[in-house]
């Protein structure tokens, strides 16, 4: 009985009323979502329609509908972080908390929030825009959704069952090994972001190939949309980094679990070479959530001032050289860590090199708006923010740059509010901005451009109110990560005024998460496909766009595709209607969720070192692995009689 | 008139696959040899190392040409322009980590 009482009391964490209060609430949600599905009697379709699709478009949605989620949770961590630090010697978290708080907020905030948003985006859009049916392996993409989704759980699940990670998100030896840092927290950190990451690894190869090798006839690489382009390099960015923050997490696993030395000091390993790994993966990261949202700006700019992207071919040079560049920068990251002079002096100028091709980005978006036919949508309008804002964010990276100057920039509050400039600024106004200008192509309806203002307003004004000061709290030398701070620096009244920003935030996205509801009900339907007069393909499909996207494959001739073919019906060229053919579709599929559902289990079993429950865990995974090969059935025909049906409900046959 | 079908992928010709099978096997066996030579042997460390990244080089061709249908594909510049890069990002990667690590060695 003993026993029992101390395992649990290690087994759960206690202690906390905060911790109980989510105890509460997420077994309040689970046993809510278990009577809805059950009282309407929705089990069955939530397996069939969701939980077993290949459709590239119902994927991207949930991985929209789950990055929302992180999205709310990573933000509490935000705003409890900003309670504790809105004055001074407050005692709303202890420091152990803290650290946990912090750490969980950065590790969600890029790998649940900021990927799984991107991947959402790309999922819905790509295969549209460049005219194909789905992507190359519709198969490994619901693998991709799953494996991020339960290595989110998994991550997640630590701050109500064993302990939440503590050793930040960058997660540094020697503090985050076993003999600074027993317990389970940072075992939940490696395998939980390792399983999302396989998925990761597998979405850019999936859409290096769907980009590859699935384009419409016609449609030649410099014909491609400029997000399709963006994400075809984002792939490859996320193909070649990825294996070394794998094998890096790997590494650190096999230390923490089977007492291996790779990041000890003791017998021959290398701390300093887990931040040379994870940096080598972490920088190119930053490009992998920033480039897919230059390129959605590019689409939405484009759009909205009705007029061909400025410089289309230089935008993509210059995506191309960022993403070589990308490579070179890493040791920035760790200029004080005492590396020679020449080393320091050589990704110094690396890194101030990317500023040219994205300051070439910059011009090339103003210059799309001169004497543009300027429509102020909401999509529009967190495109037109995130011009100024993210490039403070870019200037004071290039401050941050200069190795000599970042000995006093460094880990402090002036670093935070630049990468922080950077990734709500660049990431986030770009992932909210995509998400409002592709919602109807999603649901068929838009989401309220009233509510929509609103929410951009206040939250864009918050986020000036909350990082702005917090530039000069750095250069008065308040360090990142400190719990709390004494009265008497002059540090109460900047930290009160960035306080009272994050919640303005958080304000914001409440009213965007109203707006969500709000237009689902009442929102205006989009009945023509088209509602923005859009210029790429996938606004030619009627919204939201049939399982199989197009009943015929569109020919391209030119850029902006869709553009050129509304011009020639406006010069009356009228087009032949074409009989239907059967389309070639592939199967749903069960096995990517239950496969991932054992990662989980095996992952579960790993953190806590039941080596009874891992190791039947992973059998799971090879028995849906050769399960898998051998369904030779994995396509079906949709018939053109369903084609005509599903195009005449949708006003396109007559 | 036939259709753009726009699928990626064509079924595969059916036959036993040979070359995956003869891969899987010169995989593993390069794998355990590499164990053997660090854990069985004890040879001198720069020995080993030097062995163990020769036996590492081998594996990555047997990788590319087994698996990675690197000889396959209707257009070659896919295949030339990825290598390239490939081995870009291995030499960043490989030639950063030990100046930036040197002065530690």
């Amino acid at each position: 009985m003993e026993n029992i009482k101390t395992f649990l009391s290690h087994f759960f964490v206690t202690g906390d009323p905060m911790i109980y209060g989510a105890d509460a609430s997420i077994a309040l949600v689970s046993v809510a979502i278990v009577f809805v599905l059950t009282y309407f009697k929705k089990w069955k379709w939530l397996w069939r329609e969701w939980l077993t699709t290949v459709d590239h478009k119902r994927i991207g949605i949930m991985y929209i509908i789950a990055a929302l989620l992180m999205l709310f949770r990573g933000g509490v961590d935000a705003l409890m972080m900003r309670t504790q630090l809105a004055l001074p010697n407050m005692h709303f978290l202890n420091s152990e908390h803290y650290n946990q708080v912090f750490t969980t907020h950065g590790t969600i905030m890029i790998i649940f929030v900021a990927m799984p948003f991107i991947f959402g985006l790309m999922n819905i859009a790509v295969p549209l825009q460049i005219g194909a049916r789905d992507v190359a392996f519709p198969f490994l993409n619901a693998v991709s959704f799953w494996l991020f989704f339960f290595g989110a759980m998994l991550f997640n699940l630590s701050f109500v069952i064993g302990g939440s990670p503590d050793a930040g998100w960058s997660s540094y030896a020697p503090y985050a090994g076993a003999e600074l840092n027993p317990g389970v927290g940072q075992n939940y950190y490696l395998i939980g972001v390792q399983i999302s990451g396989i998925g990761s690894l597998a979405t850019g190869i999936n859409f290096l190939v769907t980009i590859a090798k699935m384009r419409a006839p016609g449609m030649t690489l410099f014909k491609m949309p400029l997000f399709t382009w963006s994400i075809l390099i984002t792939s490859i960015i996320v193909i070649f980094a990825f294996p070394a923050f794998t094998v890096a997490l790997a590494l650190m696993t096999i230390d923490r679990l089977f007492g291996a030395h790779f990041f000890t000091i003791a017998s021959g390993g290398s701390p300093m070479l887990w931040a040379n790994l994870f940096w080598f993966w972490g920088h190119p990261e930053v490009y992998i959530v920033l480039l897919p949202v230059f390129g959605i700006f590019s689409e939405v700019i484009a759009t909205f001032a009705h007029k061909a992207l400025f410089g289309y071919v230089v935008m993509i040079w210059s995506m191309i050289a960022i993403s070589v560049l990308s490579f070179l920068t890493w040791l920035h990251h760790f200029f004080t860590m005492g590396n020679t002079a020449p080393v320091n002096a050589f990704f110094s100028l690396s890194t101030m090199l990317i500023a040219i091709p994205t300051g070439v980005k910059i011009f090339n978006w103003l210059f799309t708006l001169n004497k543009g036919r300027i429509e102020f949508t909401t999509p529009m309008l967190w495109a037109l923010a995130f011009i100024p804002n993210f490039t403070v964010g870019g200037v004071t990276g290039v401050m941050l740059a200069m190795a000599p100057a970042d000995y006093q920039y460094h880990n402090s509050d002036f670093l935070v509010a630049h990468f922080h400039s950077t990734l709500i600024a660049g990431t986030v106004f770009g992932v909210f901005c995509g998400l409002h200008y592709w919602w109807p192509k999603m649901f068929g309806y838009l989401l309220n451009e009233k509510l929509g203002k609103w929410s951009f307003w206040i939250f864009m004004i918050s986020y000036n109110i909350c990082f702005m000061p917090m530039y000069f709290l750095g250069l008065m030398g308040m360090t990142r990560r400190m719990y709390t701070y004494p009265a008497g620096l002059g540090w109460g009244p900047i930290n009160f005024i960035i306080t009272i920003g994050a919640f303005g935030m958080g304000l914001g996205f409440t009213i965007m998460a109203a707006n969500i509801i709000w237009s689902a009900i009442h929102g205006k339907r989009d009945t023509t496909g088209d509602p923005w007069d859009g210029r790429t393909l996938e606004w030619s499909t009627s919204s939201p766009a049939p399982e199989y996207n197009f009943a015929h494959i569109p020919v391209v001739s030119t850029r902006d595709a869709f553009e050129a073919m509304k011009e020639e019906e406006r010069k009356g060229v009228k087009r032949r209607q074409l009989p239907f053919e059967p389309i070639h579709m592939p199967n749903n599929s069960g096995i990517p969720f239950i496969m991932s559902a054992f990662f989980f289990v095996a992952g579960f079993g790993f953190v806590f070192e039941w080596y009874w429950m891992g190791i039947p865990g992973l059998i799971g995974i090879v028995i849906c692995l050769l399960a898998r090969s051998f369904v030779y059935n994995d396509h079906h025909h949709i018939p053109t009689d369903e084609i005509e049906r599903t195009e005449r409900a949708a006003g396109r046959f007559s | 008139m036939q259709e753009h079908k726009n699928t990626a992928v064509e079924s595969e010709p059916a036959g036993f696959p040979w070359k995956q099978v003869i891969g899987l096997i010169l995989s593993l066996a390069l794998t355990f040899l590499a164990l053997w030579i660090a854990v069985g042997l004890s040879l001198p460390v720069h020995v080993t190392l030097t062995l163990i990244v020769g036996l590492a080089v081998i594996q990555a061709l047997i990788q590319l040409f087994m698996f990675m249908h690197v000889l396959e594909g209707t257009d070659t510049s896919h295949q030339i322009l990825g290598l390239i890069f490939g081995i870009f990002v291995a030499f960043a990667m490989v030639a950063g980590t030990l100046w930036i690590m040197y002065f530690t060695l």
